[in-house]
């Protein structure tokens, strides 16, 4: 009975028609053009309306020509995967003009004179001089941050994935996630209380990178205990059982195991900081000259001269192209960092085959 | 280098819950012990008391008395770090290290205890590969990783990790339920050789394989779920597999059980 009625409503066997596989270009170039077409005729003008109409003919399209062809499920399943591209297109859309945006106005003015120079005796308005006083801070004030920030945040999260019970592992991971969701202001503003106005210390790379060093441990807490997690409990107890003590277990098969990801987390936790400009604004104080001690006076910050430079150019003239040049050189710079901790966690992961 | 074991009164909790209660018996130096049992009924729960390996389970907690030779495992002062290198075991999965070699996995034990010199560490891995029957398939390719190798080898490569801190006693939880007869053989035979050395107590839910190795037989039960597990017996395997003198040991056996 229920055979019969099963291969009933299957009458097309394990056959079905099948669209060919250009069919989706199709669509979507069927789309755009009745997109452009539709807003041409419409008068409309800007180029999120016509996208936005050939990006609802392209799901509609597919969806309606696949139910007829290939049936309902087949539908379902196509119009799901154009949803994904649209979503993959939005997404990308703004990364793609960004990026293009940054190079093409960044390029004019970076070189190697750009990068080795100081703003020391260039007035603003002024052609030439350069980043070198900015990136030179920049890097200090990250490394130190990260210098403070790695150890405390990697043993944080050891003692809660392989120690913590009770209590104070619950309070710790509390104070974690509180740590998560503060502003990189709020963060300034209370190393600045704290380090300038209570212990009268004076503005300098050290009080930025301390600001930095807290929006950094939280982010590596979280990353490290994931991936320590991930560990098998198995690696662990096969360790110990050769007699092996806890700490030299987690020091020489747990971490181990997990340091691909481990780095993966501290790159992305420093990408993440390299672009702060508001706890750098409130503590670094920014200078034109080169400051290499990061310890006494004030230095200048790669986020902060973009800044600088962007609002005394008014949009305009030499200024405004260092500020491209100053982004540019940043986000390569984080891309840089992103290619290391990839190259480094591929290196270290642990190794599968022959 | 063997040593013998002697349990007495042993009870073993997970948090509240009672796991194996009452436990007494006595494994010789230099022989198999097989211990045979449903599942559930307590047999890895025992084996990893005999290493203090029960207590690194969360709410682990051990009571009564287990002598290793004339010393109390459980005693005060004993460290579980020393024991555990005089009592090794080999767990049920393979679980080299993915971070180390074929090499580095054997040297394991002794590297991480950091009690080695690097001239003896070569023989000594050869010695453990050799003794795991192990060391042929593996010469050409030390250096590559441990995780590379097949099951039945990547356990093999354990138990060359485990012989190498060369223990006084061998704890295996079902090694060979993860391989394939030609691999359970070569464990089997291994066993045989090692038993000469170890003491060797085996947890099998292959009756053959227990009749086969072991020179004494543990049939562990449990009355109901939730229940305590309990030795019901230990006996010669001849004895255990032909004349049981408990009938649900007979029942388990026969396969007219539950
Ligand atoms: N980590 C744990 N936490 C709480 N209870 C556990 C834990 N491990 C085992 N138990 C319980 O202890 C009892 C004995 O388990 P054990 O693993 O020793 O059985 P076993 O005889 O080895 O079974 P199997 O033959 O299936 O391996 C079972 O009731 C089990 O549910
Ligand atoms: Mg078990």
């Amino acid at each position: 009975m229920s055979h019969a009625t099963l291969s009933g409503k299957r009458p097309g066997g394990l056959r079905g028609a099948t669209l060919p596989k250009w069919f989706p270009w199709a669509v979507a170039v069927g789309a755009t053009a009745a997109g452009l077409g539709i807003s041409a005729a419409a008068g409309l003008q800007s180029s999120i309306q016509w996208a936005l109409i050939a990006a609802v003919l392209f799901i509609v399209g597919s969806y309606a020509v696949s139910a007829r062809v290939e049936g309902r499920r087949q539908a379902k399943d196509r119009t799901a995967t154009s949803m994904v591209w649209v979503a993959f297109l939005l997404a990308v859309i703004p990364l793609a003009s960004l990026v293009w945006e940054t190079v093409q106005r960044g390029v004019k003015v970076l070189d190697t004179y750009f990068l080795t120079r100081s703003m020391g005796v260039v007035a603003d308005s002024e052609p030439g001089g350069g980043i070198y006083h900015a990136l030179l801070g920049t890097l200090e004030q990250v490394g130190l941050a990260t210098l403070m920030a790695v150890p405390v945040g990697v043993l944080t999260a050891i003692y809660l994935v392989e120690y913590g019970r009770g209590n104070l592992a619950r309070a710790v991971t509390f104070f974690v996630d509180v740590m998560t969701g503060i502003p990189s202001i709020v963060a300034g503003l209370f190393v600045l209380s704290l380090w300038i106005v209570i212990l009268k210390m004076g503005y300098s790379g050290f009080a930025g990178s301390l600001a930095l060093a807290i929006l950094m441990i939280p982010v590596i807490v979280r990353s490290t205990e994931e991936m320590l997690k991930l560990v098998p409990n198995e690696l662990r107890e096969a360790s110990l059982a050769l007699g092996v003590p806890k700490w030299r277990t987690i020091l020489k098969v747990v971490v181990p195991t997990a340091i691909g990801g481990i780095t993966t987390g501290v790159m992305l936790a420093i990408a993440r900081i390299t672009g702060e400009t508001a706890p750098v604004l409130l503590l670094v104080w920014g200078t034109n000259f080169i400051n290499a001690n990061p310890f006494s006076d004030p230095q200048a910050s790669l986020p902060m001269y973009i800044y600088l430079q962007y609002s005394n150019s008014g949009g305009e003239g030499p200024g405004y192209d260092r500020a491209w040049a100053a982004a540019l050189t940043l986000i390569l710079f984080i891309m840089i960092l992103n290619l290391v901790a990839r190259g480094i966690a591929r290196w270290k992961a642990p190794k599968s085959g022959r | 280098m063997a040593k013998r074991i002697d349990v007495s009164g042993l009870n073993a909790y997970y948090g509240s819950f009672l796991a194996i209660e009452d436990i007494s018996m006595t494994v010789e130096p230099r022989s198999v012990t097989a211990f045979i049992g449903p599942s559930g009924c307590g047999k890895s729960t025992f084996l990893r008391t005999l290493n203090r390996m029960h207590e690194v389970t969360s709410g682990g907690r051990v009571e009564g008395k287990v002598m290793l030779g004339d010393e109390n495992l459980y005693g005060a002062g004993i460290d579980p770090v020393a024991v555990r290198r005089e009592v090794g075991m080999v767990f049920q999965r393979p679980n080299p290290f993915p971070t180390m070699s074929v090499y580095d996995n054997v040297a394991a034990g002794l590297k991480l205890n950091g009690s080695y010199k690097k001239a003896q560490l070569d023989d000594i891995v050869e010695k453990s590969l050799r003794g795991a029957n192990l060391w042929n398939e593996v010469k050409d390719r030390l250096n590559k990783p441990g995780s590379g190798l097949s099951g039945g080898q990547q356990q093999r490569l354990c138990i060359a990790r485990a012989i190498a801190v060369e223990p006084n006693v061998l704890l295996m939880d079902e090694p060979c339920s993860a391989l394939d007869p030609i691999s359970t053989l070569a464990i089997e035979d291994l066993i045989g050789e090692l038993k000469e050395r170890f003491t060797i107590v085996i947890v099998t839910h292959n009756m053959q394989q227990a009749a086969r190795v072991s020179d004494r037989t543990a049939f562990f039960n449990l009355a109901a779920v939730g229940q305590p597990g309990k030795l019901i017996e230990i006996d010669d395997t001849e004895r255990i597999f032909s004349n049981p003198s408990v009938q649900a040991t007979e029942d388990y056996i026969s396969g007219r059980f539950g």
